[in-house]
């Protein structure tokens, strides 16, 4: 299978869980296992290539000019890691099958856990560094989804806004570093990357690079100082815990540092840096593990620390480290993986993690107690299990590593971090399997299901498997891969259980000896612990968030006020010194172009234009009136564009117009009628200078532009060219919207939509709750006169609706060689649509309305996007047009276009989008008017129309009016 | 001939767009201004078909039989703000 597939398909099949927990949990943990699976399989069946030593490539080009390709890779590091994160996402699955109880919505973890897979699986098997940088980010996103699983729970919100808050900084920082790397190596391939080591470690960015690219993967494998939020992520779920923080996410980072060890370690830099914090991470992580007693953060704390140990390994820089490292990597996901399965079957069971609360169920849970103590001894470092034999190596390493010249400091931290760990390691098993049996348990314990108990007993097994034949079952995959670390051509020694009595033995003895006394004064130490004061991680990085939060506040409140009269202060004076700035200093020709005649007709419409717009300054405060004289405006604006020969403008701006008119007086309903000063005098004096000077320059600099030739060729030159040729149509306006510029057209269309969406959203918030209560209470502030649905009215536009909608088909049907087009005939058929409203009332014409306007935006546009990838099909990029001239006998020739198709889309999003927040904006009214009898009737929604059950459906609120008006005795209704 | 007359036809549509502003401008009631900008919109649409005739084009005739087909919404729109206040009821 192709590596690009294997990485795309947990991606493809993210969705199916989430569709098919409706059918049962089983069959959404069925699908999720189904898809890892396929993914793993195609994996395997290039496992024997690999090991090989072939490499596997899928390479798509993807923005090749920013350097960024869709290559894939899969070599030996690839392999292991890709396995790991398949294989033990397999286990996961059917683990959390029986872990997740009926509450949680489990179709939703396992669409998360899918998409963190195939995020995952990316990373490690890109083969460019800005691919693997966006699988990196998603690997970020899709696991602060998964850490704050449980949304109810305040730990999980704040866990896994504290996990996305680190690992994302250092996201941001690598690509930082990798962009260096890569401008240095002059590609973003890494096989490239790799093969160009001397001129990078020659750079003078070598450095910066290097430390900012391990910033990311510091931060992601949670390395000193930046060890505290991988605690804090165990409020996750404990699949989440046993997948995201032992097995593979925090090895993203130790992956990444793998991938790059050909090119940026061997340098004293990386060793002090990677080493060195690998050391103390190991220390101190295994230090805390000790005095943690929550089950699950004693193993958080104990990763920290073997993340540390496996750091270190790598910044070693020697052949043999790298080796121990990746040996350490399989070993460490193995035994991890299952003891904090163990954990969360003990939590499952008891219904506790706190270690003082157990102990004792050696008798009660004798199977998660063999499962538990193999893989803890295998952490503790005991032979004849895995652990053992990686732990070895690394002393082995360590034992002849020199520290600026000092070759005791590493071996000896090296010892008492094997120490700790054979403490925590030892204390998991005693404290909570071992001694008496309690009476006290939250809940009384008993081995869990064989479901449950399944997954980590798979993971015991290979741990017991590797460390007695450690040739056997991961020889050749740790070969493969270490050989892939370290850039080919090594030669590695076979892993042996018994090398003599080496440093490395001593040393381990001294570990498990002194780990097994430590244990033994652990309650005086604890006290100890306690007794010392030390910084909490929380509440530092809470203390910095606040601040850096409070910072963003007050400079953001500082520049942005949400006043709209500042920004356009601002916003005008900008313009206007820049203006006068190119004005003194550029240079201008003389004028080119002579004026044209300015017959009476032009000069009366500019005088009216000149008038009504100082008249709308003046009589502002009378919102009507104002709005009177923007429809003179608008007037005359369009009829100036059709005497300039816009036809198309002209036909949109009176739409426009109309549509505006009728929102703006829906708004107004409920606005005040004057508006009252808010400024001081001498302010507004100020605002009126910047706005006649703005005016003026404006003005100015477009005469200086008509008055002259462009420098030059216009785009519109192009336009004109080759709009018939290209496009089909001999309507340039309407070629530039459904062809030229099609792309921009379909993305309006949808911000379109979203807004119409957003509007109704809004208005529905208003509708319940406590701005409903007001709209009830709310009295129109202007007398009532006259009828409600005027007879002569309602004639008129139910004669008119057809000829409307008629009229809107014709400009819909000529637009491409004429003016009109689907946006004009959108909004003719909109303003149709909005006259019945008007005249016959809301609840009649939306009775009629069989098709919601949801429904239309969808529509129009699916119908856009199926036009444009139609032309995918032909070989042609998106939203290409196609065109051909057909004869029908009785008729003459005419053509079809496919941007017709787009052109519907957009017709239809007009309609849908228009309709959708005028009607969004009249229900406020409908709410105000009818009060809370009734008022369900009048929703939007079709299921809300159903609900009103005891209104009868057809006739809804006209119903419920009429019955009103019978009781009164009066009018017949509508 | 017609030459004449349709500057003859112009100039009087144009000086009435004037009137229209003047009342728009001063008027003593807004009902009075509604009417003026409503008599606006009939004058630009004869503005436009005698434009379509000096000029011997159907596009101008298509763009006054959208305006005459829309433009009177408005006028119904504010004429039912004045009267009910809410205009979709």
């Amino acid at each position: 299978m192709s590596p690009a597939l294997i990485a795309a398909l947990p991606f493809l099949g993210s969705l199916l869980p989430a569709l098919l927990i409706r059918t049962g949990r089983s069959h959404a943990a069925i699908s999720a296992g189904v898809i890892s699976g396929l993914a793993l399989l195609g994996l395997l069946l290039n496992a024997p290539a690999i090991l090989r030593g072939e490499v596997i490539t899928a390479r798509f080009d993807w923005l090749p000019w920013l350097g960024l390709n869709a290559n894939f890779m899969i070599d030996g590091l690839g392999l292991l890691f890709a396995s790991l994160i398949l294989g033990i996402g397999l286990l996961i699955i059917l683990y959390a099958r029986f872990y997740l109880s009926k509450d949680d919505p489990v179709g939703q973890f396992y669409t998360y856990l899918l998409l963190f897979q195939g995020a995952m699986v990316g990373i490690v098997l890109s083969d460019n560094i800005l691919l693997l940088l966006i699988f990196w980010e998603l690997t970020s996103l899709s696991s602060f989804l998964l850490i704050g699983y449980w949304k109810h729970l305040p730990e999980g919100r704040q866990g896994a806004r504290m996990a996305l808050t680190v690992t994302g900084l250092g996201g941001l920082s690598m690509i930082a570093g990798m962009l260096i790397l890569g401008n240095i190596a002059g590609s973003y391939d890494i096989s490239a990357i790799l093969q160009s080591k001397e001129a990078i470690q020659a750079s003078p960015y070598y450095l910066p690079a290097l430390i900012l690219i391990l910033g990311g993967a510091f931060t992601k494998s949670a390395q000193f100082p930046f060890h505290f939020w991988l605690p804090h992520a165990m409020a996750a779920p404990t699949p989440v815990s046993a997948y995201l923080h032992s097995a593979t996410m925090v090895k993203a980072g130790l992956f990444l540092m793998a991938r790059l060890w050909p090119v940026l370690s061997g340098t004293p830099e990386w060793f002090y840096i990677v080493a060195t914090t690998g050391l103390v991470t190991m220390l101190v992580g295994a230090k805390i593990a000790i005095f943690k007693d929550d089950l699950k953060a004693l193993l958080a704390f104990s990763t920290v620390s073997h993340l540390g140990l496996i750091t270190f390994l790598l910044g070693l820089g020697t052949e043999a480290g790298a080796v121990a490292a990746v040996f350490h990597i399989i070993n460490h996901a193995t035994f991890k993986a299952a003891l904090f399965m163990s954990a969360g079957i003990v939590d499952h069971e008891t219904h506790t993690r706190d270690i003082k609360r157990l102990g004792g169920l050696r008798h009660l849970m004798p199977v998660t107690f063999t499962i538990a103590t193999v893989a803890a001894l295998s952490m503790a470092g005991i032979p004849l299990l895995n652990g053992f034999l990686s732990k070895e190596m690394m002393l082995e390493e360590a034992s002849h590593t020199l520290w600026a010249g000092n070759g005791w400091i590493v071996p000896a931290l090296a010892a008492i971090a094997a120490l700790f760990s054979a403490t925590y390691s030892f204390r998991y098993i005693a404290h909570a399997f071992l001694g008496p049996v309690r009476d006290d348990y939250p809940h009384k314990p008993h081995d869990p299901g064989f479901g449950m108990w399944a997954a980590p007993a798979f993971l015991v097994v290979l741990v017991v498997a590797i460390g007695i034949m450690p040739m056997t079952f991961a020889g050749p995959i740790l070969e493969a891969a270490a050989n892939a670390v370290v850039g080919g051509g090594l030669h590695m020694h076979p892993v042996k259980l018994w090398h003599g009595f080496t440093p490395a033995l001593w040393m381990s003895v001294f570990a498990v000896v002194g780990g097994l006394v430590v244990l033994g004064q652990h309650r005086r130490l604890e006290a100890l612990w306690l007794a010392t004061p030390r910084p909490e991680a929380k509440a530092v990085f809470d203390a910095l968030v606040g601040a850096c939060v409070r910072g963003a506040t007050r400079f953001t409140s500082a520049l942005h006020n949400g006043s709209m009269a500042r920004y356009l202060l601002i916003f005008v004076l900008a313009a206007l010194a820049a203006g006068i700035w190119a004005w003194t200093t550029g240079e201008q020709g003389p004028p080119t172009r002579a004026m044209l005649p300015i017959t009476p007709v032009a000069a009366a419409a500019w005088v009216t234009l000149l008038v009504a717009t100082g008249c709308v300054v003046a009589y502002h405060r009378n919102r009507l009136l104002a709005l009177v004289l923007i429809s003179i405006v608008g007037l005359i604006v369009s009829l100036s564009f059709v005497y300039l020969s816009a036809p198309d403008l002209a036909l949109t701006q009176i739409s426009v117009e109309v549509v505006t008119a009728v929102l703006m007086l829906l708004a107004l309903n409920f606005l005040p009628k004057i508006t009252q000063p808010e400024t001081r005098l001498i302010k507004r004096r100020f605002d009126a200078l910047v706005a006649v000077a703005g005016g003026l320059g404006t003005g100015l600099l477009i005469y200086a532009l008509m008055v002259r030739d462009f420098a030059f060729p216009t785009m519109s030159e192009y336009h004109l060219a080759n709009s018939y040729k290209l496009g089909g149509g001999t309507n340039v306006v309407n070629v530039i919207l459904v062809d030229f510029r099609g792309y921009d057209t379909f993305g309006e269309v949808i911000v379109l939509g979203i807004a119409a969406l957003v509007i109704f959203a809004l208005t529905e918030a208003l509708l319940t709750g406590a701005s409903s209560r007001k709209l009830i209470a709310w009295r129109p502030d202007v007398a009532r006169a006259g009828d409600k649905h005027p007879l002569m009215l309602l004639v008129a536009t139910r004669v008119m609706m057809p000829i409307a909608l008629m009229m809107a088909v014709f400009i819909f049907l000529r637009g491409h060689n004429l003016p009109g087009g689907g946006f004009i005939a959108g909004l003719v058929a909109a303003i149709a649509l909005v006259m019945q409203y008007m005249a016959s009332g809301f609840a009649w014409t939306q009775a009629r309305q069989k098709v919601y306007y949801h429904v239309l935006i969808a529509l129009g546009v699916l119908a856009a996007g199926i036009t444009g990838i139609g032309a995918l099909f032909n070989g042609l990029p998106f939203l290409t047009s196609d065109f051909g001239y057909f004869r029908i006998p009785p008729f003459e020739k005419f053509e079809l276009a496919t941007a017709m198709g787009f052109d519907l889309g957009v017709f239809l999003g007009v309609v849908g989008s228009v309709m959708l927040a005028l009607g969004g904006l009249s229900r406020l009214a409908r709410r105000a008017a009818v009060g809370d009898e009734g008022f369900h009737v009048v929703a939007e929604k079709p299921e809300a129309r159903e609900m009103a059950g005891h209104v009868p459906r057809e006739v809804g609120l006209a119903g419920a009016m009429l019955r009103r008006q019978r009781k009164d005795g009066s009018e017949e209704g509508i | 001939m017609i030459t004449y007359a349709l500057m003859f036809a112009i100039a009087c549509f144009t000086l009435a767009l004037l009137f229209n502003l003047y009342r728009v401008v001063h008027a003593p009631g807004v009902t009075d201004r509604l009417l003026a900008l409503d008599t606006m919109v009939i004058n630009t649409i004869a503005l436009l078909v005698l434009f379509g005739i000096a000029e011997n084009t159907a596009i101008f005739f298509e763009a006054s039989v959208l305006f005459a087909m829309v433009g009177f919404v408005s006028t119904v729109a504010y004429a039912k703000f004045i009267l009910r206040g809410d205009i979709i009821e």
